[in-house]
């Protein structure tokens, strides 16, 4: 047992179901007790979602518990499958599944019998794996569900295209600025006149999946959702994967020229240097960034840096390689793929933290004292707490994180976006500073009493105590709206009821 | 609309594919409530990641909950279980030291069968704190239940006279004493002959504060004297209770609660409508004088007060149809007051319904719309949303009361919907608080008048299929 009250990664079936309702006309049944389908409401409130999310339970209750779920979950799935006709609909086992032990699979064979959509279960152990390795699996194991499909009907597609393309790997629904990111890198295959042969999960159909092997590479821009399905073509098909993150100005160009090779060596003749040039010079603003004055203000603060492995490292680079910052340690919660977070960033930083533990997260920022932190909504928290500017940078976030506006954080336009957030991040902390050491914008003694602050009236203790118990924000109105009430009606001793007749007549 | 006769109370019941909370949330207002109280939720990464989304920003203000995260170990037996709760309880005494330590069981320790009331009070005498247990789990229960096996729990921790010691009393007289200290004997004495001689009240269900003051002061009002609430603000102060007292309770969905007022303290239950809405507030006031053998003074007149006062409100939704999806246990009471609004309910979609608990709030639904002259809403006891949201689609109801994972997508397609959760957390009860309900109920209704003449209601490309 470990006591806990806040975690980075969710549990596994998070996972699947981002994948499983990435994709479209894709549901997911989830075998779960009442209450654990949150995840709709996360997706409906998060992502402003308008179309209902295609996530049902089939509902573990006690007499699930007594019998088992029987003809249950079968029912379900052919009921699903009746009102919706999705293409996939994915069996989710829950961590109270988990311990049911029933045999899910032998369920979904026979819905499959009945169903006219096809059936699969999510193959993830709750007790093994979190959030991102099941989303990783997941996306794993339904392409490779409908390559095989394809070839033994005999329906995958011979060669390649005829111009260069690519699959665009891991984006997904709930992922941190996924959709921008998305945007942002088809603009950069665009301009590097490369086709984008597909991009799954999100707002793909399974039915493209089997054009998969048709695209001359796959690029996969995070570390934690994709590489799975990646690594499969490549032992399937030999198709090459790019693993290299876009995201900073270095990275971007170690991409984009990892992909001329790739493309070469299947034939094409690019040359993208000139590209990269000019973007880095004149397109993106961040390598100007780093060499103007403000820039040069932030060399050697210290900073720290949390959240996934591909965020964490990403941002680790840009701030100590771009531009000049004492980066103290950076941190990943990405436990399971530790060491490569440790070869990342080992050269940017002092020390490297490994830990899914917040209260040991934070109590290093407390250590270090940073001048600021790019980490999660933890951390931003961390940082109010202890007065110190806080950049988000990866998941876990709040509805803030997912903007409508265009803010991409890889390719040339993210570069430009991590530049804003860096800069705003530092420049807030030290104007406080600079207020904090001049004694603030304004003194805090008040000279002239407000209208509200001289009273004629008389307020009683009962009175008092009742109103000190209304929030500090909205206590000055209420007082003001009781008191005009009182003076109205000639009421000279304000207890609790006319604290509250005043409530009923104005709303005070 | 015909104007179709009333006819009797309709129950139905269809197959619990619906969208609630999981009643692990209670923790997040019982903790507030109850400030000396540490809650420890024994479950999964599952159940503590719905507590960390539900609770929003609450979660960073250093909460006094936390998860007993059960690992591989701890589900095939290789660990203790005795030993790993004691070793989780006696970190939290020494971070916090808390009055009680409340564990609540979930899914996964009903599986596991995890002997959680054996082990309390074994462990209770190792380590010094009271421990108490609720079963508050998704198998069992929906959202707001989760309370009442807390609270349930919780009775049968009220002190009886027989515990409290006589010395205790006189101190406490002491320390009324003092802080009578000045008043003037006469006044005191006063005070205390304000209210009629009843048998002691003690009022059930966790509300914030300022509500049980008002309720508190409603009561006053008619000469009845509230002994004691439970929940109090603190497990130190939870109200005596002995056999013969009255037991009233505020909200719908306290059943068990109820239950074991009656069964294990011998309490006699006032069974009343809630006092939700102003017509809830007064027969919930009429029907605790009624017991007490007291005529009410004066609240037909509060209660013509309070509606003139929700006028502006009321003319929103007067004529207008609701549909509750069903999904804390407040939407019968909800509904009787939408009606008394002028609104025709369409449906009360509702997790479970206890018809023993809740016999007087239904009576009134009944009398409620038989006084307004609107079709008598039939009851929908574990819903099916899938199926509620094709009927939505025939009936175009004006409002849909329902959760968040519906909201947006309902909304999307031009129905006006109010997230149901904001009804759990808002302060309703009273006659004071009828406002907010309406504040809450004709929000949507506001918003999308001022917003009408953009032409911008439906917003997804397809329409769903059908």
């Amino acid at each position: 047992m470990k006591l806990a009250y806040w975690m980075y990664a969710g549990p596994a079936h998070i996972g699947t179901l981002r994948v499983a309702s990435s994709f479209k006309n894709v549901h997911a049944i989830m075998h779960a007790p009442l209450g654990d389908d949150y995840f709709n409401v996360m997706r409906s409130m998060l992502e402003r979602e308008r179309d209902f999310t295609p996530v049902t339970a089939s509902v573990v209750d006690r007499n699930v518990l007594a019998r088992g779920s029987q003809e249950k979950v079968v029912d379900n799935i052919t009921r699903k499958d009746k009102e919706e006709t999705p293409d996939l609909i994915v069996l989710t086992p829950t961590c109270t599944s988990s311990i049911l032990q029933e045999d899910l699979q032998n369920f979904v064979e026979r819905a499959q019998l009945e169903a006219k959509g096809d059936v699969m279960l999510a193959d993830v152990n709750h007790y093994r794996v979190n959030e991102l390795q099941a989303a990783d699996r997941t996306l794993h194991q339904i392409v490779q569900f409908y390559i095989e499909k394809a070839r033994k009907k005999g329906e995958l597609p011979e060669g390649k295209t005829a111009k260069p393309s690519v699959n665009i790997i891991g984006i997904s629904t709930l992922g941190f600025h996924n959709q921008h990111d998305c945007t942002e890198l088809k603009r950069l295959m665009a301009d590097l006149g490369i086709e984008v042969n597909a991009a799954i999960p999100e707002g793909a159909s399974v039915h493209e999946l089997k054009n998969l092997p048709r695209a001359w590479f796959n690029l996969c821009p995070y570390r934690e959702l994709g590489l799975m399905a990646a690594r499969y073509l490549e032992a399937e098909f030999g198709m090459p994967y790019v693993n290299i993150t876009p995201m900073g100005v270095v990275e971007t160009a170690r991409c984009v020229r990892k992909i001329q090779q790739i493309v070469n060596a299947q034939g094409a003749d690019v040359d993208y240097e000139d590209f990269i040039n000019e973007q880095t010079l004149y397109v993106s603003q961040a390598a100007w960034f780093s060499r103007s004055i403000d820039c040069q203000n932030l060399t050697g603060k210290k900073a720290v840096v949390f959240g996934d492995n591909t965020h964490a490292a990403a941002m680790t680079k840009i701030l100590a390689r771009e531009m000049g910052i004492h980066v103290v340690w950076a941190g990943t919660y990405c436990k399971y793929d530790a060491d490569w977070f440790r070869e990342q960033v080992s050269e940017y930083c002092d020390e490297v933290i490994i830990t899914d533990d917040h209260g040991q997260i934070g109590d290093a920022i407390a250590r270090v004292e940073p001048s600021a932190i790019f980490g999660t909504q933890m951390e931003r928290h961390v940082g109010k707490r202890l007065n110190i500017p806080c950049g988000v940078i990866a998941a876990p976030i709040h509805i803030q994180n997912f903007p409508i506006g265009y803010k991409p954080f890889m390719g040339y336009e993210g570069t430009n976006q991590i530049a804003d957030l860096v800069y705003n991040s530092f420049t807030l902390g030290m104007e406080d500073h600079l207020l904090e050491i001049f004694g603030g914008h304004d003194t805090k003694e008040v000279i002239t009493k407000g209208i509200s602050a001289e009273s004629d009236l008389n307020w009683t203790k009962d009175g008092l105590a009742e109103l000190n118990k209304i929030p500090g924000f909205v206590r000055g109105k209420v007082k003001r709206n009781t008191e005009k009430f009182a003076r109205e009606r000639g009421i000279k001793d304000i207890t609790v009821e006319v604290l509250y007749a005043a409530k009923e007549a104005v709303g005070a | 609309m015909t104007a179709a006769q009333p006819e009797a109370l309709n129950f139905e019941c269809e197959t619990g594919n619906y969208h609630t909370f999981c009643p692990i949330s209670c923790v997040a207002w019982l903790y507030q409530k109850i400030e000396d109280s540490f809650f420890l939720v024994i479950g999964t990464k599952t159940c503590g990641y719905f507590l960390q989304n539900a609770m929003g920003v609450m979660i960073f203000a250093e909460p006094r909950y936390a998860m007993a995260e059960l690992e591989e170990g701890d589900i095939s037996a290789q660990l203790n279980d005795y030993e790993e709760l004691k070793r989780l309880c006696l970190q939290i005494k020494r971070d916090r030291n808390p009055s009680v330590i409340v564990w609540i069981g979930t899914c996964t320790t009903e599986i596991i069968k995890m002997d959680l009331e054996g082990l309390a009070p074994k462990l209770e005498g190792e380590i010094g704190i009271p421990i108490v247990v609720a079963r508050a789990n998704g198998l069992d229960y929906a959202f707001t239940q989760g309370e009442d096996t807390v609270l349930a729990a919780m009775a049968a921790r009220c002190p009886d006279k027989a515990s409290v010691v006589e010395a205790e009393k006189n101190e406490r007289n002491a320390i009324q004493k003092l802080l009578n200290f000045g008043k003037k004997k006469e006044e005191v004495a006063e005070e205390e002959s304000e209210y009629v001689n009843h048998p002691p009240l003690v009022l059930f269900g966790s509300l914030p504060d300022p509500v049980v003051t008002q309720l508190t002061l409603e009561l006053k009002k008619q000469g009845i004297k509230v002994s004691g609430w439970l929940p109090a603000k603190r497990f130190t102060e939870l109200p005596v209770i002995e056999e013969g007292y009255y037991v009233a309770g505020v909200n719908p969905f306290l059943s068990r609660t109820a239950t074991t007022l009656m069964r294990r303290r011998k309490c006699k239950l006032i069974g009343a409508p809630f006092p939700i809405g102003p017509d809830g507030t007064r027969a919930w006031i009429e029907k605790i004088c009624s017991v007490f053998g007291i005529t009410p003074q004066g609240l037909e007149e509060r209660e013509a007060q309070i509606w003139e006062g929700l006028e502006e409100y009321v003319k929103l939704i007067r004529g207008k149809s609701v549909f509750f999806m069903g999904d804390n246990l407040l939407e019968v009471s909800l509904a009787r007051f939408l009606v008394r609004c002028g609104m025709t309910v369409h449906e009360i979609g509702i997790p479970y319904m206890d018809k023993r608990y809740q016999a007087a709030e239904l009576a009134l639904l009944e009398k409620t719309c038989k006084d307004m002259g609107v079709p008598i809403p039939k009851i929908v006891e574990k819903p099916d949303n899938y199926n509620q949201v094709q009927r939505i689609y025939e009936l175009k109801s004006d409002l849909v009361i329902t959760g968040m994972a519906h909201a947006n997508p309902l909304e999307a397609r031009g129905i006006n919907t109010k997230w149901s959760v904001e009804f759990t957390f808002a302060q309703i009860h009273g006659f004071t608080n009828a406002r907010d309900i309406l504040e809450l109920v004709t929000r949507p209704l506001r918003r999308n008048n001022s917003l009408k003449d953009l032409g911008w209601d439906k917003l997804v490309k397809e329409e769903a299929k059908v």
